[in-house]
């Protein structure tokens, strides 16, 4: 074990900011990561064995006991849990003979419950080996686990073919891309490599002229400017990097993986175009771990555009254009979505936020200035340099410039991804998707707000309500508040990185005293309580993650409040504590019955 | 080291009583305004900003908790050690600059920024904070070596907690005595990083780190870097340590309780302008 873990040191030249990839590298060859193995990789980047663990116990997965010879991966998402995950897991459970959050007797088969793999149009669905399975059904269940228990790969169970590009033989997935609609931006036609081409006859600062002047904003939902981070970046002084956050974690968000899969070059043409712009001769592609089964598919594309002259040196023949591009996987942590903690993350580090200033595009990865941009964006820009600012600006509302990728999912007849003008109206949304009796719609994940039908006359852009893509439809059957908002809560104490007080403890409190409500012990001020303590949260919290925590609680404080006041009791005071119930086992025992 | 001396900015903690403390406050107005005038010709590089109003100034890079400290105001805080990497974790020294929340140890000054401090919502948001904290962990101070020293004690009794509004949680922790001469209590850890920052050996490798992250997060010690802490060594990690986590094994007290340094004087009461 020394010497396989030594190896794969080595491979990195014993350099401590690759300590993501030894240690993934680790898991992948002995299946956990044990603390002798911690020991030796300290050893090997003179760095104490704290060092190590603080990161690898950071990430869900990273593990330091052996998670089976098969590890299943179950969403536990909302959205599967709507979609029948509940049944699929019992299914597992009692094919694979243990319960989740263990391993089979026979060292087989692990189970473990996971946030978000980005499937939410095609759940129940599971990572098994770094292989997709989606829309599971028990029946379903019990063929993969007698296929387990016959030693087939896992890679090798998937008989039924996604559609596109899922079907080529680098990826092989029987993952769906369900692209319902076409935008004029991000999925048209458009010629491979023009655009870099193109930019070889411009200077830097005429290209950042150009994408400021198309008023392109982030896609990953804060919307600064990407022309003016560009300009930011490139105007401080030391080696520039290109990072490209494809952590999409938010859960019911996927459309990043649709792009990885139907337009991976778009999306490296892109950077190289910020590459040029900043003067940055590094990219890297910084991917979520759930989507390691993309990774040979796009390894291939970058060789191929490295063949073409569209990475490497002096690209499209301009002397000093020199870009290449690296793959960073992450290992589950959503905060990691967040642009510092990405960054902390690429380094080898914990996942943790930075303090700002200084900003990335000051201070970025290895201190140096680092643009990071979303998936969406750099791909929108291509398309910016190609056809011009103002054939943009032309598209989209006022202050929202272009297109947007929706990934649409829950109670609707056709989820998916929808690539839409920034500005449709909620309710032609939810007629594109056929969707009806609609109780509630989460705009924006988790981190967003959930708005109920006085709202959908509302538009989706900047100026009223922001997305970075993801949308959850709930009809009148769902509890919004005892199944919804309380796996989104759940989702947030679990993904918090803790350094923050309010963020690591006071969404746990909030948690509990939802719970209360819920168990029918609360009274209205508990809902007054949850409304102060978020608005706490809302401001004193370092990161998005932390300010948006108490997001859905706050907004459907805001929206449903009689929801909430209809599980609770009008009384001043309700105990949440049953001293007949509580005294029963000692009344008992001495022969008394409860004087209550 | 004088722990002491880099948290306050004094040279030795002095022992008075809150009444007098008030006196010296209005008489540190007074020597502020002196100071500032013998010193504007020589000190031309001072930036100017206000903190609730009041003119303060400050170097230029300065963060807006040593600054405030060095004009003679006080921002309460826990994680902050002057001269190490800011955390910003303890969130304790949010301040508000135009409407915003922002930490105070992690803004640098800048010229005419008009910050709010001491402000009835920003007193409730720190009290919050510091309730947050006495419930997700044990804090028994009466049965705390660190009690009257211990500055999440000295900042509750400031804000006047009386009885937090969560709930305890009354979690299991770990304690670990592995260590010939540093004891880690979990049960009063309020990770603010502080050992984990402020402790590298000569190779730059951490004595402390985090592990696992959230709710679950918790402090762990190398013991193989920790393996030959000195006697002194041990005492500057048992004085960064802003509560009773990190103690010193086999030693007493030096001061009993009742003439510790918070035990007759408000935590942040003995603030002086040093500019």
């Amino acid at each position: 074990m020394r010497t396989t873990v030594k190896n794969i040191i080595g491979k990195y030249n014993n350099d401590k900011t690759r300590l993501m990839d030894i240690l993934l590298d680790t898991q992948n060859e002995l299946g956990f990561i044990p603390s002798e193995a911690v020991e030796v990789i300290a050893e090997g980047c003179g760095l104490s064995k704290v060092d190590v663990e603080q990161t690898r116990s950071f990430y869900h997965f990273f593990t330091c006991k052996p998670v089976g010879e098969y590890a299943v991966y179950l969403n536990d998402s909302v959205i599967a849990k709507m979609m029948g995950r509940d049944e699929v897991a019992k299914a597992f459970e009692k094919e694979a003979g243990c319960t989740f959050g263990n391993v089979s007797e026979d060292g087989k088969i692990g189970l473990y419950n996971t946030a978000c793999i980005g499937m939410s149009d095609q759940e129940p669905a599971a990572i098994i080996n770094d292989t997709v399975f989606t829309s599971l059904t028990p029946e379903l269940v019990k063929d993969i686990v007698a296929q387990m228990k016959a030693g087939k790969k896992a890679s090798e169970m998937v008989e039924l073919k996604g559609d596109g590009k899922n079907n080529s033989k680098l990826i092989n997935s029987m993952v769906f891309n369900n692209i319902r609609k076409s935008g004029s931006v991000l999925f048209s036609d458009y010629e491979e490599g023009a655009s870099l081409k193109k930019i070889g006859g411009m200077t830097p600062n005429e290209v950042i002229n150009e994408v400021k002047a198309s008023y392109v904003r982030g896609r990953g939902g804060a919307g600064f400017p990407t022309g003016m981070k560009w300009d930011f970046c490139r105007q401080s002084e030391g080696t520039h990097y290109v990072l490209c956050n494809a952590d999409e974690g938010e859960p019911g968000t996927f459309k990043e993986r649709v792009i990885l899969t139907e337009v991976p070059k778009l999306l490296f043409e892109g950077m190289a175009i910020a590459g040029y712009a900043i003067d940055s001769k590094v990219g890297i592609l910084y991917l979520r771990y759930e989507y390691k089964y993309l990774q040979a598919y796009l390894e291939n594309a970058l060789e191929e555009m490295r063949k073409n002259n569209l990475l490497g040196k002096s690209i499209g023949g301009k002397e000093g254009f020199d870009f290449d591009i690296r793959i960073q996987f992450g290992a589950g942590a959503y905060v990691c979505g967040e642009e510092s903690a990405l960054i902390e993350s690429a380094e080898g580090k914990r996942g943790e936020p930075r303090n700002r200033p200084p900003f990335p595009v000051q201070k970025g990865y290895m201190d140096s200035p680092t643009v990071v941009n979303n998936v969406e964006t750099l791909c929108s820009i291509v398309k910016i340099v190609n056809n011009g600012a103002e054939w943009f600006t032309m598209i989209g509302s006022k202050e929202s410039a272009g297109t947007k990728l929706l990934s649409i999912s829950g109670d609707c007849k056709f989820p998916g991804v929808y690539e839409i003008e920034w500005g449709m109206r909620v309710r032609d949304m939810l007629e594109m998707v056929g969707a009806e009796d609609v109780q509630a719609v989460q705009i924006g994940g988790p981190s967003g707000v959930c708005i109920g039908p006085k709202d959908f006359k509302r538009t989706i852009c900047f100026e009223d309500l922001p997305t970075g893509g993801s949308i959850m439809i709930f009809d009148n059957s769902r509890r919004l508040i005892e199944d919804v908002v309380t796996n989104f809560t759940d989702f947030f104490i679990e993904e918090s990185c803790g350094s923050c007080v309010p963020c690591r403890a006071i969404t746990v409190l909030m948690r509990q005293k939802l719970q209360k409500i819920i168990d029918g012990h609360g009274i209205m001020k508990d809902i007054d309580d949850l409304k102060n303590w978020g608005e706490k949260m809302k401001i004193a919290n370092r990161c998005g993650l932390g300010q948006t925590a108490a997001a859905p609680i706050l907004t459907t404080i805001e929206n449903f409040r009689e929801k909430y006041e209809a599980l609770v009791s009008k009384d001043d005071y309700k105990s949440e504590f049953n001293m007949a119930a509580a005294v029963a086992d000692s009344c008992e025992y001495v022969n008394r019955v409860p004087n209550l | 080291m004088g722990i002491f001396k880099n948290l306050f900015g004094k040279k030795t903690p002095v022992v008075e009583t809150v009444v007098e403390t008030k006196k010296e406050v209005a008489d540190e107005n007074v020597s502020i305004k002196e100071d500032k005038e013998i010193k504007h010709k020589t000190m031309s590089e001072k930036i100017k900003f206000t903190i609730d109003g009041k003119e303060c100034l400050a170097d230029k890079g300065q963060n807006v908790l040593d600054a405030a400290l060095d004009n003679g105001i006080y921002i309460p805080y826990l994680c902050h050690v002057k001269g190490v990497k800011q955390a910003g974790s303890c969130r304790v020294c949010n301040v508000k600059v135009a409407g915003r929340c922002m930490t105070a140890c992690t803004t640098p000054v800048a010229p005419g920024m008009e910050v709010e401090n001491d402000t009835a919502e920003l007193r409730d948001l720190r009290l919050s904070i510091i309730e947050a904290l006495f419930v997700e962990g044990n804090h028994f101070c009466p049965a705390c070596e660190k009690s009257g020293n211990c500055e999440l004690q000295a900042l509750a009794y400031r804000y006047q907690m009386m009885v937090p509004r969560f709930p305890y949680a009354f979690p299991q922790k770990k304690v670990e005595a592995d260590n010939s001469k540093i004891l880690i209590d979990r049960n009063r850890c309020i990770l603010c990083k502080r050992c984990i920052r402020s402790f590298k050996d000569e190779k730059g490798r951490s004595y402390f780190a985090f592990k696992k992250r959230g709710h679950k997060l918790e402090i762990s010690m190398d013991q193989e870097v920790a393996k030959n802490l000195t006697d002194k060594k041990a005492q500057e990690i048992m004085n960064t340590c802003p509560v009773g986590a990190l103690i010193n094994k086999e030693k007493g007290f030096d001061e009993p309780i009742g003439s510790r340094k918070f035990d007759k004087t408000m935590i942040g009461s003995t603030i002086k302008s040093v500019v």
